[in-house]
């Protein structure tokens, strides 16, 4: 049923794209439409993954939780004053930039990565990055493949439909002069079952995915990752084109957390540190300076992100390092501490 | 007489006024949508335009019935997965066919097992719904067949495995000519049943048509293999190591069981329709046909051949058009398991990777569009032909 819904979907999105009146604009002005419309809706309207740890996953009771969700959170935090006012879409691959620029989500937090066509080509926009993953590869462990050097003519590779993962996989095999079996499925839940049933010798995703989709097989113990990474997966929030100023929202809700890290600001102590010695810290949390103004919010919108949602690490350290998805931070560390997280100063 | 005209003409106008009305109205409505749909992509930034069907597609197809890699185009990915479309489709068909006339003659049957049977079968798989039975024979397939390893060998010439069902390759020379003799057989055999027919409608002679049509189609093959250079041979499947543990099958062709799984599927669950289109075709003849055709003398074949099967056919042929553009439709699914039908390679992955929905999307409807077309036409016509002739 799940095809048949895609379909409808894709369907509907393009048919609200043919039907409904001109919408978007407001490129320019302080004025945003997205932002306008969100406040009067009362949520924030957010595109998700069907089901990823760590990322965007649902509990039984219907929760989201994940370091995706927590940027859909900080963005209701800022603009609507509480971190749970989000209306969760999940979406598949193939959806997700059709809902986006249909209007029928505002933010895709949605483990996407940022590549030149998707940003220039398509009618979005990305705001930055949360999540700096790269492709991977995932093997029994009793096949006696150590590394992509093992790989063989032959051999049959499943992932999923729709994502630079079939590309980055075409161009992987063609430079190594590998012949393989290209095995695509539209949903994640679909590839692990055939991986796991054997019909194909290796699954290949984000390696953060591959991480957690472990954790779904019937024998986790049995299968690892090769340690190479075969490509950049630059996974970042995206907005609709058009609306410079719920661009800039998103885009500094998810700074702020990043920079509320970097100066030790965190859920606990942030409301504490109003009279802060360090200018940096009193602008964070919202005692010195008028940044909200700038995209028509109050002075405490970082604040709320900070004491709602969290800084990063406590996002990070709570979806994928305790969940046992990914423990080490990798290249997701701050600057300061040898990883690549660097965001601009909010000043 | 002026006035009669005008009269005539005037009804006729008339009559035209309310059509034009709708067809103004329709096309203001098309007009309208397509108008909206462009500002709105024009504000998002949204390019429309069909140029990218000669750009570089850069993904890979695991099954395809003409060359194709990554290299080629959009265009090409497109012709692969219409092809895949049509393939598991006409497959469908023709065992959804069989299957259905089986159990729907089985039905009934005066046999109480053999009706009980073909009952059950109509009822279970007629009421699960077609995805979940797509899921059911690949997930359960998989499950049950060997890996490559402990494939089911079948004499060293095909293997079946959880990788696929490795068959033969045929590699032919001068297939051209081969291709011809069977082409030429085919209009012999068109014309001795001409000359058949004439016989027995002037001399009233039988001729033995089918031994002759059958002779024919063997023989004129075989004299261009003992004399016109045409050969075949086969290339093997042979199992290959890839790593300690893991191995495959390399050479011949390899079946998939994605397209195994929803070939079965596809026909499994579309002939419970037709075996129902079947059954109510062969209960829709009168008893009083059969009585008549027997009372003429004809035996049991003859009364099901002549008077039975041709007025029974009028009542099957139109609602199993039906299912056989229901069969090509829901091949769609095939998305669900990987199989690389057109709404995967194309609506899917190529939507995906170029982001062009509208353009897309539209492609794929109008050529589901014309498939169905094209079989309702060739069913019409069948059904034509099949209708009853006044003479």
């Amino acid at each position: 049923m799940k095809s048949i819904k895609t379909w409808f979907l894709v369907g509907f999105a393009s048919l609200l794209l043919v039907s409904c009146g001109q919408g978007g604009g407001g490129a320019g002005s302080k004025k945003s439409k997205t932002l306008d419309n969100t406040k009067k809706a009362g949520f924030v309207k957010c595109g998700v993954s069907q089901g990823l740890p760590g990322f965007s996953n649902a509990d039984a009771s219907g929760n989201w939780t994940g370091i995706d969700v927590d940027v859909c959170r900080a963005v209701a935090a800022a603009v609507l004053g509480d971190a749970d006012k989000v209306k969760y879409t999940p979406l598949s691959a193939k959806e997700r930039f059709t809902a986006l620029t249909s209007g029928e989500i505002d933010v895709l937090a949605r483990n996407t990565t940022w590549t030149l066509s998707r940003d220039a080509d398509i009618g979005l926009t990305f705001v930055g990055v949360n999540f700096y993953d790269g492709q991977g590869f995932m093997v029994r462990k009793n096949s006696g493949i150590n590394s992509v050097n093992d790989f063989k003519d032959g051999i049959s590779a499943c992932t999923n439909t729709g994502t630079t993962t079939e590309l980055n996989m075409r161009d992987f095999f063609n430079s190594k002069n590998i012949k393989y079996e290209p095995i695509a499925f539209e949903k994640a839940d679909e590839v692990v079952q055939a991986y796991d049933a054997g019909r194909c010798d290796t699954y290949t995703t984000d390696k953060s995915g591959l991480a957690a989709q472990r954790t779904k097989m019937s024998n986790p113990d049995e299968h690892k990752v090769l340690p190479e990474t075969i490509s950049k997966e630059p996974l970042g929030p995206v907005v609709r084109q058009g609306d410079s100023v719920w661009e800039d929202i998103v885009r500094w809700s998810l700074n702020t957390m990043i920079e509320a890290e970097e100066y030790g600001v965190n859920s606990s102590n942030a409301s504490s540190l109003k009279d802060s010695d360090n200018p940096a810290i009193k602008r964070l949390v919202g005692a010195e300076g008028e940044l909200g103004a700038a995209f028509g919010l109050d002075n405490e919108w970082s604040l709320r992100i900070i004491e709602q949602v969290g800084n990063y690490g406590e996002s990070y350290k709570k979806h994928i390092a305790d969940t046992g998805i990914l423990p080490n931070r990798g290249p997701n560390e701050l600057w300061t501490k040898g990883g690549i997280l660097y965001v601009p100063p909010a000043r | 007489m002026n006035l009669k005209k005008f009269n005539i003409e005037n009804k006729k106008i008339k009559n035209l006024i309310p059509q034009a009305i709708t067809i103004a109205a329709l096309i203001s409505v098309i007009i309208y949508f397509a108008t909206n749909a462009q500002i709105n992509m024009g504000n998002r930034g949204i390019a429309f335009g069909f140029g990218f069907l000669n750009q570089e597609a850069s993904f890979d197809i695991t099954f395809s019935l003409i060359d194709y890699d990554g290299s080629y185009s959009y265009g090409r990915a497109f012709l692969v997965g219409l092809l895949n479309t049509i393939l598991v489709s006409v497959i469908g068909i023709f065992f959804a066919t069989i299957i259905g006339v089986v159990i729907g003659v089985s039905r009934l049957s005066e046999n109480y097992l053999i009706a009980k049977v073909a009952e059950w079968y109509v009822e279970i798989f007629r009421n699960i719904p077609l995805i979940l039975q797509i899921f059911f024979w690949y997930f359960a397939a998989l499950r049950a067949l060997p890996l490559p390893e402990n494939a089911i060998n079948f004499n060293d010439i095909s293997y079946l495995t959880i990788k696929g069902w490795y068959v033969p390759k045929f590699i032919w020379t001068n297939f051209d000519i081969f291709f011809y003799s069977i082409m030429l057989a085919i209009i012999s055999i068109y014309f001795i049943n001409n000359y058949a027919t004439k016989q027995r409608e002037q001399l009233g002679k039988q001729l033995p048509t089918f031994t002759l049509s059958f002779l024919t189609l063997i023989i004129f093959p075989l004299i261009t293999f003992l004399f016109f250079g045409v050969s075949l041979t086969f290339d093997y499947p042979f199992l290959k190591q890839l790593s300690p543990t893991v191995y495959t099958f390399d050479g011949g062709v390899s079946i998939i069981p994605e397209l195994i799984a929803l070939a079965v599927a596809l026909s499994m669950y579309t002939a419970t329709f037709i075996a129902e289109n079947v059954r109510a075709g062969i209960l829709g003849v009168s008893k009083g046909q059969k009585e008549a055709a027997a009372s003429i003398g004809l035996n049991k074949n003859q009364i099901l051949k002549l008077v039975v099967m041709p007025q029974a056919l009028r009542i099957i042929i139109p609602p199993t058009t039906n299912q056989y553009l229901n069969l090509t439709k829901n091949s769609s699914l095939a998305a669900a398991i990987a199989y690389p039908d057109i709404v995967l390679v194309f609506a899917g992955t190529a939507l995906m990777q170029t982001g062009r929905a509208i353009e897309i999307i539209s492609i794929t409807m109008l050529t589901y569009l014309t498939l169905s077309i094209s079989i309702s036409i060739f069913m019409n016509w069948y059904n034509k032909k099949m209708a009853i002739k006044e003479k």
